[in-house]
């Protein structure tokens, strides 16, 4: 298991979004992601939780695209990878964005 | 065959997630869950075997509605370990039996796919099936009924089986599989000359929704959709079955008769045929109303 944690400036922050958002399903080649409203002084940090060793690298930049489509602060996304592709890593980010996002007043 | 019409349907039962299934299945927005992914309350065990982990342990629990009476409600996630019930998995499961007895809801519904114990979690998994038996049998004993749903690609198999056959109904759709050990183990333990498990139609009259529904095991076979779920819940959610030392011996009695009559056959045409159906080997590929027509004074009493 690697334990991998980022950390984003954003500066979107969503109003009236629901507490939790979970996303996915652990298995094989995927993964869950849960979206929180923390109060993190402006940042958007993001825990993963991996099975698949070594791709630090790759998640960075999966998150960066992620983090530049949305831009948000006060968000804590977190993980847990069953050795999803960064397509599918994209996908469910997306999912749980547009899952979150409908919630909003 | 229950009525649909006027209900929403075309959502597959057998492709939804657990999460989905809860939503669909409840009337809508009634669901609140209890220990939710944000708690994390996960399997202390898988960190150290290097797997990960999941925020729900494979299992969503909570309280809703279902039409209008107040349920507690179980959904197992079979992506998740193929539903296989740990330590964290299993006390979720035992605590909203407990809670049932206290809070007294119309009935419990066990959303039922797993393959059993999570072996990776050994004792603690086994003792958690036994503890949730327990609870179940507590839970019935107070006079509130537990339903079991079973339709998810994983089935309903090992430690859940035994859970499954302790509820007061079952319903199934026929993508569903309901059994002990399941097709892959009895094939790796007994070979594959007394069982073979990629013989798909083979596995489906052995331990699919029709034959489970004609042995009397199963009370409602339904098409797969999560509204004919959603009716035949509605429809046995007052269905409490007597639990008692008798009931307990009749059971024992009609197995044994089972045992008598069909112990010999070797495959479940066999057995439809000595039920006295005609054509036993056109029943897998009939659809769920045209079955249920032909099996209506075929079909076992409830077991």
């Amino acid at each position: 298991m690697e334990h991998l944690k980022f950390e984003f400036k954003g500066s979107v922050r969503q109003q009236g979004c629901q507490q939790t958002t979970l996303v996915g399903v652990v298995s094989s080649g995927n993964l869950e992601v849960m979206l929180e409203n923390v109060d993190l002084d402006g940042l958007c940090r993001i825990n993963v939780s991996t099975s698949a060793q070594g791709f630090a690298e790759i998640w960075q930049a999966v998150l960066n695209d992620f983090v530049a489509r949305y831009n948000l602060a006060d968000l804590q996304i977190s993980i847990n990878d069953g050795g999803a592709t960064p397509a599918v890593v994209c996908l469910r980010l997306d999912q749980a964005m547009e899952e979150y996002l409908e919630t909003s007043t | 065959m229950s009525d649909l019409s006027g209900i929403h349907r075309g959502h597959s039962y057998y492709e939804a997630t657990a999460r989905s299934r809860i939503s669909k299945l409840l009337d809508s927005n009634s669901f609140r869950e209890l220990l939710g992914p944000a708690e994390r309350i996960t399997s202390p065990h898988l960190e150290s075997l290097g797997q990960p982990c999941s925020f729900n342990d494979g299992i969503i629990i909570g309280s809703g509605r279902l039409n209008d009476l107040p349920v507690l409600i179980a959904s197992q996630e079979g992506g998740f370990m193929g539903g296989a019930v740990g330590e964290v998995h299993g006390a979720k499961l035992t605590g909203l039996l407990e809670r049932a007895v206290d809070e007294r809801p119309a009935a419990v519904l066990l959303l039922l796919e797993s393959g059993g114990v999570r072996l990776h979690e050994a004792n603690a998994g086994l003792i958690a099936i036994s503890e949730v038996i327990r609870a179940l049998l507590v839970t019935r004993d107070a006079g509130i009924p537990v339903l079991g749903l079973i339709g998810g690609a994983y089935g309903c198999f090992g430690g859940m089986g035994i859970v499954a056959r302790c509820c007061d109904a079952l319903i199934i759709n026929e993508e569903g599989r309901l059994g002990l050990s399941g097709p892959d183990v009895i094939e790796t333990t007994m070979g594959v000359e007394e069982f073979d498990s990629t013989d798909r139609a083979l596995v489906w009259r052995t331990v699919g929704g029709k034959h489970r529904y004609l042995l009397g095991e199963v009370q409602c076979l339904v098409e797969d959709d999560i509204a004919a779920f959603r009716v035949a819940a509605i429809e046995n959610i007052d269905k409490a079955q007597p639990l008692s030392l008798e009931s307990l011996q009749q059971e024992h009695l009609a197995l044994s008769q089972r045992l008598a009559n069909y112990g010999q056959c070797q495959d479940g045409i066999n057995i439809w045929e000595k039920m006295g159906i005609d054509d036993p080997q056109e029943l897998p590929l009939m659809n769920i109303p045209s079955f249920l027509v032909v099996v209506e004074n075929h079909v076992q009493g409830k077991l």
